[in-house]
């Protein structure tokens, strides 16, 4: 990731966002319509694929899911659940994936300057470069979503596809979506499509359908369409996500008292220097300790 | 296919995938689209969300495409015919329930049907216990003496005519009874019938989708017949929206099939030459239909025009050396004396007698098996690997070893013996897959797309074509060195290509389309030529019978004209609106996207539908899709189904060997004795084995009904073979769904190993404890149904192994396509 020729919106540990470039760009957004889903993966391979992440090594637990959660290798699945309601079954496909929050959770969590940005569109996205791989950034998603990797040591997660959406083309999973149930384009016009397929949905009967779009994270850059929209649990969704206190609490508070803290401490130990001189320690100029190997 | 054909005319998807947008009411039953065509399935998404169309999932689990329906309806696996019939006798009980201008119109629902048809105590007229089989000829027409024309009665008020006795046949349908039978409630079975049967009117158009859901049946040729007189009831068919739409399995079963993939045809559907056809004149008489006219109406009997397709095929294959004097190489062709379908070429294989001359010839000793694989998809695969151990060669040709290229190596539960003692010799010839050549496609919805190759096969791997070719030179050198019995049909076939060892597949496809080997004059004005010799010809239509044309196979003819390989063609322009694409590759027949589309418009030939027009008459001419029918033969002129001597579609059907309406027969085990007659049971024609491996089991020992279905994460055995991470990263392991009373009922956990018996053998997996399986009440008794995926065997990639879903699958098969009842058996289930 070369920085300098993206437009950053925001950047994480830093007080002050990088220049956004001179454009005016839209809010990109992923629509997931779950009730048109058929739950047939091309979405989990198509992810793999492109993205060039190995295959997982899975067994057979007794569900169609391929996994229990999102995996560093592994940044799209599809939750399966079966529910039973009015003598019938609902059999529920949700596709996981990085929310592209409006507001980040682990953005504001992340306490390496520019490991986590987001782009003038929108997107979230994990500098490996800079990212230190201490996983705060998953303790600030309320969706469960970044997944540390051992073998590079860094933090993985959905991208939204940046590399393909910043030259014009949809993310991968939504090219591969046989059913149409996956669509991109600008934020504004998925929530006119979310908005649209929700009313449809109401009136074929689904009294409580709506469209995932939740404000206590600023609004998700995925929004989510859902049949049964009184029942989230059912899509282990959850209900009022929102950045961790201690988080906002971390990025408010603590971390600008800690740079007030370390700024005090700098000015201090100058004050310090200037009365009081060097501190000289007695043979300090050649201790006798060799490099190694010399 | 043989119902389409013997219903329609043709044996194919009568729509096309696109096609599926335009409907109102889309019935999945007997297939899991979702599942197993989810590129297809989208259109059923198009229609639910552009036309708010109903999607209407009737199937033994709640399965993919179930979810996305707008009803589900619960059904115990090989009951689909009392269902069905349930729905005709639902819809033949009001006239708003069907739409009876297209029945007088389109249908022999007004034909008479002759005294000597009757059905009684689950028996059809002209049964012959000894044999086993009807005798069909008590099931003809009634046709007039002097006239030889059909008695009609257009008010189908007749006792005799075939709508009175159809409404006669399926009245014990009762929702009651289909509730007894399947096990759907009464109130969701009469559901699904009201909203099928909103279809049957001229405003409305509905689809029915299936797949091997239905075909795998002892019964399944008569589950789609009953699919196909409820659309033709409800003027289903021909009409953009409407049809009966077989799904098939694979990306080019259709073409496979067009072009002979089975003993008993040649390309195009022509029938194979009996060994009772001594010469082609006979052959010819035997094979070409006799017009059958009722009275003020013709029938264009389309087949007719046999000869000109048969000789001009015998020119393709035997080119210079065809010639009228002898008899265009007929003689050549060869000539069965029996059923060589793969089921029963594996039974003499096993019994190491060919039971064709009863018993008396030997079975074969050597066995080519090309892309695939008999003994993964084979039932009762013991003996399927039973009867390979007794061969002395085997050839393979595959890109993959598969259990059939390892056979010999099976696990001890396949009972193969001791591989030290099998003498089977095994050839396994790379070969590249679909990516690794060029050729054309054919999918469900017969349309003919060229694909390219994408890279070239990696060591040693050929092209089929280069494989076959390279295995026919070295054959006809033989016989030209050593001469041998019968070097004729080798010697004298026409091999003119380019490059002989590997022949190039647009080079052949050429061939397929035909050409013209003199000048062609033309029939509107002799002083013209159509074409001048060795041109391409534009379509069947300009076959002849005197060997001045060859042509591959008729029925793809158009696919490479003059005007370049049709197949190629990717023009997105469709301005019908109705998703008909017409310069998007070729559609058989002569680009026709929509079959029986003369249906689609009423007596004038005005459309039934103004905003979902098939074809329409303007004064002079049909206009719309490529009109099947003649086209300038103004309406009343020809009847729709220009395939059939009648010139309509059969709601009665005297072909087929289980009779002429579907009738409800229990699978060969099944937890039931038959509600409506316990004494025949099941099918009374269907076909089973008698060697040791084949056994039976019944229900006191065997009580839980099972079926066998397909993931969309795997293709076949193909994505297991390969170490294919991804596709076994999302679905890794066998499993077997069982429902969760049953599961509660044996102690067994979710996720836990689980033991399946059938009379045939066990096998293990990981329970997947489900509610999407209910049970249902059978007869008063509640009865389970669980289920397993097909796609692991023991040549699997290392740690991908699982069991043969067919070790537990019956040899037991369909009368009229010996198609194996995959779909409906019996087992038990145990905790492991």
């Amino acid at each position: 990731m070369v920085m300098q020729s993206l437009e950053i919106r925001r950047s994480s540990a830093s007080v002050w966002g990088l220049p956004s470039g001179i454009r005016t760009l839209p809010t990109v957004s992923k629509y997931i319509d779950t009730s048109t889903c058929i739950g047939c993966k091309a979405c989990e391979v198509a992810c793999q694929e492109w993205n060039d992440l190995r295959p997982v090594q899975t067994a057979q637990l007794g569900t169609y899911q391929t996994m229990p959660t999102l995996h560093p290798e592994f940044w799209n699945l599809i939750r399966f659940n079966e529910q039973n309601f009015d003598g019938g079954i609902a059999w529920i496909m949700r596709k996981d994936q990085c929310m592209h929050c409006d507001d980040p959770g682990c953005l504001a969590a992340c306490p390496a300057p520019g490991a986590i940005v987001q782009y003038a569109n929108g997107i979230v996205d994990v500098n490996q470069d800079l990212c230190i791989g201490c996983g705060y950034c998953e303790s600030g998603c309320p969706f469960d979503v970044p997944k540390f990797h051992a073998t590079t040591g860094k933090m993985a997660k959905c991208t939204l596809c940046v590399d393909r959406t910043t030259v014009g083309l949809e993310p991968a999973c939504v090219k591969a979506c046989p059913t149409g149930c996956l669509q991109f384009g600008t934020k504004d016009d998925m929530v006119a499509l979310g908005n649209q397929r929700v009313s449809q949905l109401q009136k074929v009967g689904f009294k409580n359908a709506a469209l995932y779009n939740p404000a206590g994270v600023g609004g998700t850059g995925v929004v989510t369409v859902l049949a049964h929209g009184d029942h989230l649990d059912w899509y282990s969704l959850p209900a009022d996500p929102h950045v961790p206190i201690l988080t906002r609490l971390w990025k408010h508070v603590v971390r600008p008292l800690g740079m007030v803290a370390i700024v005090g401490a700098v000015i201090g130990a100058f004050g310090h220097f200037t009365k009081f001189g060097r501190k000289e320690v007695p043979g300090s100029g050649d201790s006798g300790v060799q490099p190694p190997g010399a | 296919m043989a119902s389409l054909a013997a219903t329609f005319g043709r044996g194919a998807m009568t729509n096309g995938w696109v096609d599926i947008k335009n409907a109102d009411v889309i019935l999945a039953m007997g297939g899991n689209a979702a599942e197993n065509h989810p590129v297809g399935f989208k259109w059923f998404l198009e229609a639910k969300k552009t036309r708010g169309a109903k999607i209407v999932a009737v199937d033994p689990r709640f399965t993919r495409t179930a979810s996305q329906a707008d009803l589900y309806a619960p059904i115990r696996p090989g009951t689909d015919i009392a269902f069905l019939n349930g729905i005709i006798r639902y819809a033949l009980a009001d006239k708003s329930r069907y739409h009876e201008d297209y029945v007088r119109l389109h249908t022999n629902g007004p034909y008479l049907i002759g005294e000597g048809y009757k059905f009684e105590d689950g028996l059809f007229s002209g049964f012959d216990a000894a044999k086993g089989e009807y005798q069909k000829e008590a099931w003809g027409y009634n046709p007039d003496a002097k006239t030889k024309a059909y008695g009609v009665d257009p008010t189908m008020e007749n006792p005799r005519s075939v709508l009175q006795l159809l409404k006669q046949h399926v009245d014990r349908y009762t929702p009651e009874m289909v509730e007894r039978i399947c096990g759907t409630p009464k109130e969701t079975f009469l559901e699904v019938a009201k909203i099928v049967t909103s279809t049957g009117n001229a405003a409305r158009v509905g689809t029915i989708c299936y797949a091997l859901g239905w075909t795998q049946h002892s019964t399944g040729v008569q589950m789609i017949r009953a699919a196909a007189i409820l659309q033709l009831l409800l003027g289903n068919v021909g009409r953009p929206g409407g049809g009966v739409n077989a799904f098939r399995g694979h990306s080019n079963i259709q073409g496979a099939t067009d072009m002979a993939g089975n003993f008993e045809i040649l390309p195009g559907y022509l029938k194979t030459p009996t060994s009772a056809m001594a010469n082609l004149a006979g052959y010819l008489d035997q094979s070409t239909p006799t017009t059958l006219n009722k009275q003020g109406w013709a029938s264009m009997n389309y087949f007719v025009n046999y000869p000109k397709f048969m000789i001009s095929l015998l020119k393709a294959l035997y080119g210079k050396e065809a010639t009228r004097e002898n008899d265009f190489g007929y003689a050549w062709m060869p000539k069965v004396d029996g059923n060589y379908s793969w089921m029963y070429m594996f039974d003499d294989m096993y019994r190491g007698s060919s039971m064709r001359a009863g018993g008396k010839e030997p079975a074969p000793e050597g066995f080519v098996t090309f892309g695939m694989n008999p003994v993964g998809l084979g039932p009762n695969s013991k003996k399927m690997i039973g009867a390979l151990s007794k061969l002395k060669w085997m050839v393979v040709v595959e890109n993959l070893e598969t259990e059939t290229a390892q056979f010999w190596k099976a696990p001890p539960e396949y009972e193969g013996g001791d591989p030290s003692k099998i003498q089977t010799e095994v050839f396994l010839l790379p070969a590249s897959s679909f990516a690794e050549k060029d050729g054309t496609f054919t999918n469900s919805a017969r349309w003919l797309q060229w694909k390219w190759k994408a890279l070239d096969a990696p060591g040693d791997a050929k092209a089929d074509q280069e494989i076959l070719a390279r295995i026919f030179l070295a054959v006809r050198d033989l016989y030209k060195k050593e001469g041998g019995a019968l070097p004729d049909p080798i010697l004298k076939t026409s091999w003119a290509y380019t490059n002989p060892v590997n022949p190039d597949l647009g080079e052949v496809l050429k061939e397929i389309n035909g050409r013209a080997l003199s000048d062609l004059p033309d029939p509107k004005d002799p002083t013209k030529i159509l074409k001048t010799a060795g041109q391409q010809i534009d379509g069947f239509g300009q076959l002849m019978d005197d060997g001045s044309t060859m042509c591959g196979n008729w029925l793809h003819s158009g696919c490479f004209t003059e005007a370049g390989n049709n197949t190629q063609r990717r023009v997105t322009a469709d301005p019908t609106g109705l998703g008909m694409f017409h310069n998007w590759g070729f559609s058989w027949p002569a680009n026709r996207r929509i079959m029986y589309n003369r249906a689609s418009a009423d007596a004038e030939g005005k459309p039934w539908d103004p905003k979902r027009i098939g074809i329409q008459w303007n004064g002079e001419k049909w206009v719309g899709d490529v009109p099947d029918m003649k086209p300038d033969a103004p309406p009343g002129t020809f009847g729709a189904f220009i395939m059939l001597p009648e010139g309509v579609g059969r709601l009665y059907s005297p072909v087929l060997n289980d009779g002429p309406f579907p009738e409800h027969y229990e699978a060969i085990e099944a937890p039931v004795l038959n509600a409506l007659h316990p004494m025949v049971t099941s099918s009374p024609v269907s076909k089973r084995f008698s060697t040791d491996k084949d056994k039976y089991g019944t229900a006191d020992k065997f009580p839980i009904v099972c079926t066998t279905y397909r993931l969309t994460e795997h293709f076949h055995y193909w994505t297991q073979h390969h170490k294919n991470g991804r596709l076994n990263e999302i679905q890794p392991g066998f499993f077997v769904e069982i429902p969760e009373g049953l599961a509660k009922e044996k102690g067994i956990a979710n996720g836990s190993q689980v033991k399946v018996s059938s009379a045939r053998g066990a096998i293990q997996g990981v329970a997947m404890v489900t509610n999407r399986l209910r049970p249902l009440k059978i007869d008063g008794k509640q009865t389970w149904h669980i289920g397993f995926p097909i796609h692991w065997g023991f040549g699997a990639a290392e740690g991908h192994r699982g069991p043969l879903a067919n070790m537990l699958t019956p040899s037991a098969m369909d009368p009229n396509t010996w198609t194996p009842e995959y779909k409906a058996f019996l087992v038990q289930v145990e905790k492991a």
